[in-house]
């Protein structure tokens, strides 16, 4: 337990960087080595926020993903102004995560075979669903149905339906919503990941909608956001509430499966179900 | 004359308090009737001009208003013999959701619609029209017996919101709203939906999902609510106004937005004027929608559904804007 040591020599000044608070356990733990072990914690098993990038290196064979609509870009259709414009916004996130918006979508492999996959970063804008993500979610379920491949999409999206674009973006829900219903009626195979955070608009539509839905251990998972909860009910929240286990527990995911193992389990549900003819 | 008037018709309040004293002066001259007459036209012109230009926000109290026409008062004004069904047939009858059979002008519906409440009693029981999973799942058991019955379906929105609770939670509130959206799509059955009075969020997309959606003039429909979206985005609840004009939440953006097909129109000074007259408004359009939809074939009607919220969203693809 090379983590332990580490703590106990820790000084109280420590230099910036090298050390970051678990968000599960409230520890300080050894960035280097959270690193290492896939951005997990390495005393409770907490699955850090990871960028989108580093998911599509972790789920898809290298080098496999394609990416499409790479060249898709928000727009300010309200004219969106709280204390910063809805643009400037964006300029920032843009800069921050180097992504243009907050879903990448596109083919891959897993283990050999090609799959049709999104994945939502919730560094940019908390992942929030716009009409840019609404339309590259659509357009991948239309296309796995076209091209006759299994979908699968790795949501980490606390923010739900962006508020910048207002019932816009609201209606993505429902569009994206329909797109797979299509799908499933067509007989393709949907399987759902669910990662810290995910929540609202984006939990209330195509994430919720997978034939198997998976979530990675104690993410934030449900609708309404725990501090408004809160707020609402005046009394503290229960332990653990709103995390994967208690979606498990609940009856409301398929399971829950570690970051480690993640894509071996996607291998076989894919064996499984849609089997390579 | 109005004893329930919202702030922003103070004037008008104080207006026809004057016209009131004047009325029942029994030692009224005639010049004082001449007065009046003027005053009374002074009233109206008065209401008029200001709800010509309401703000958003007002809006938002218009649609709040506490005698604003609920799901109840359009059962009673404008369908006949209503059977109402009960539950989820899993968990529990979620009476923020009121479901029912009625007639509309002797054409058959499966009607659906939110019920805020009318006492306090009533609200709470109803959760102040906030459905829990079981609302949702309720909607969608009945939905699915007008498809297979050959019923078309009429929803009326009217909620602030889903329940944000930890029962809500348990029971799966955004897999509940999913379900729906995802159901709605492809239901085989004509849907027509109409946003009453407070559209808020998930809470009533999970039953505004059809072939047709409308508004009254005063509803407003919106991703979060003003004082939500005030919270994060301005770190103030207080700045609600400001949030709401942001939105673009009203019947008006919404039409421009080309996220709903009518703006029905309400009675001077809103629904809750002249219930019976919006009553007869909502009933005349959805007689006009049903007329339009009737026609279609099944798959036709689901084409035109997909398509209604495929088109919908504003974005960028390289420099070009794209139109769907």
């Amino acid at each position: 337990m090379a983590l332990r040591r580490f703590r106990f020599r820790r000084k109280k000044e420590m230099p910036d960087g090298l050390w970051m608070k678990c968000q599960g356990c409230n520890q300080l733990v050894f960035k280097k080595i959270v690193e290492e072990h896939l951005s997990v914690c390495p005393e409770c098993n907490f699955h850090f926020t990871i960028p989108a990038q580093k998911r599509i290196e972790l789920l898809l064979d290298a080098g496999t993903f394609q990416e499409r609509y790479a060249d898709m870009t928000s727009i300010d259709p309200l004219g969106f102004k709280d204390r910063i414009t809805y643009a400037e916004r964006l300029s920032a996130e843009q800069e921050k995560t180097g992504l243009k918006e907050a879903a990448l979508v596109g083919t891959g492999k897993i283990e050999g075979r090609q799959i049709m996959f999104g994945v939502t970063d919730f560094n940019f804008l908390a992942g929030s669903l716009g009409s840019v993500m609404g339309e590259k979610i659509t357009r991948i379920v239309e296309e796995a149905q076209e091209e006759g491949l299994s979908l699968v999409i790795v949501s980490g999206s606390g923010g739900g339906a962006r508020m910048q674009e207002g019932a816009l973006s609201l209606t993505q829900m429902a569009k994206t919503s329909a797109a797979i219903a299509r799908f499933h009626d067509a007989g393709g195979l949907y399987i759902s990941i669910l990662t810290n955070p995910c929540m609202a608009g984006v939990m209330a539509s195509f994430a919720s909608l997978g034939d198997v839905v998976i979530a990675e251990p104690k993410a934030l998972i449900g609708f309404t956001g725990p501090r408004v909860i809160r707020q609402t009910i005046q009394a503290e929240l229960p332990e653990g509430f709103q995390r994967s286990e208690f979606l498990l527990e609940h009856g409301l995911i398929d399971m829950i499966v570690n970051r480690k193992t993640l894509k071996k389990e996607v291998a076989r549900l894919l064996n499984y179900l849609a089997p390579a003819s | 004359m109005i004893n329930d008037g919202l702030p922003f018709e103070k004037p008008i309040l104080d207006l026809a308090r004057k016209i009131e004293e004047l009325e029942n002066n029994p030692s009224a001259k005639e010049k004082d009737l001449e007065t009046l007459g003027q005053l009374r036209k002074m009233y109206d012109d008065l209401r008029r001009e200001i709800y010509a230009k309401l703000t958003p926000w007002e809006r938002v109290l218009v649609a709040r208003h506490p005698q604003r026409p609920q799901t109840s008062d359009y059962l009673a004004l404008m369908v006949d013999d209503f059977v109402e069904l009960h539950g989820d047939r899993a968990f529990r009858d979620d009476v923020a959701i009121i479901t029912g059979l009625g007639k509309i002008d002797g054409k058959r519906f499966l009607i659906v619609g939110h019920q805020k409440g009318k006492t306090t009693r009533e609200r709470l029981s109803r959760s102040f029209g906030c459905p829990y999973p079981e609302g949702y799942r309720k909607a969608l058991v009945k939905m699915k017996l007008a498809e297979k019955c050959g019923l078309p379906i009429l929803t009326l929105i009217d909620t602030p919101g889903a329940h944000p609770g930890i029962g809500a939670e348990e029971r799966g509130q955004a897999q509940a709203i999913a379900a729906n959206l995802y159901e709605l799509a492809r239901l085989k059955t004509p849907i027509i939906c109409i946003i009453i009075g407070e559209g808020g969020s998930g809470g009533a997309l999970g039953i505004a999902v059809g072939d047709k959606l409308s508004i009254l003039e005063n509803a407003y429909y919106s991703v979060i609510s003003p004082e939500g979206c005030a919270a994060i985005l301005w770190k103030n609840a207080e700045n609600a106004p400001q949030a709401a004009a942001a939105l673009h939440l009203t019947a008006k953006d919404l039409l421009e937005l080309e996220i709903v097909d009518e703006v029905l129109q309400e009675p001077l000074g809103g629904a809750h004027r002249d219930p019976e007259k919006t009553a007869q408004t909502v009933k005349e359009a959805i007689l006009r929608y049903l007329g339009e939809l009737q026609p279609l074939s099944t798959q036709e009607l689901l084409e035109r559904r997909y398509k209604k919220y495929r088109h919908l969203g504003r974005f960028l693809e390289g420099a070009r804007e794209v139109t769907l």
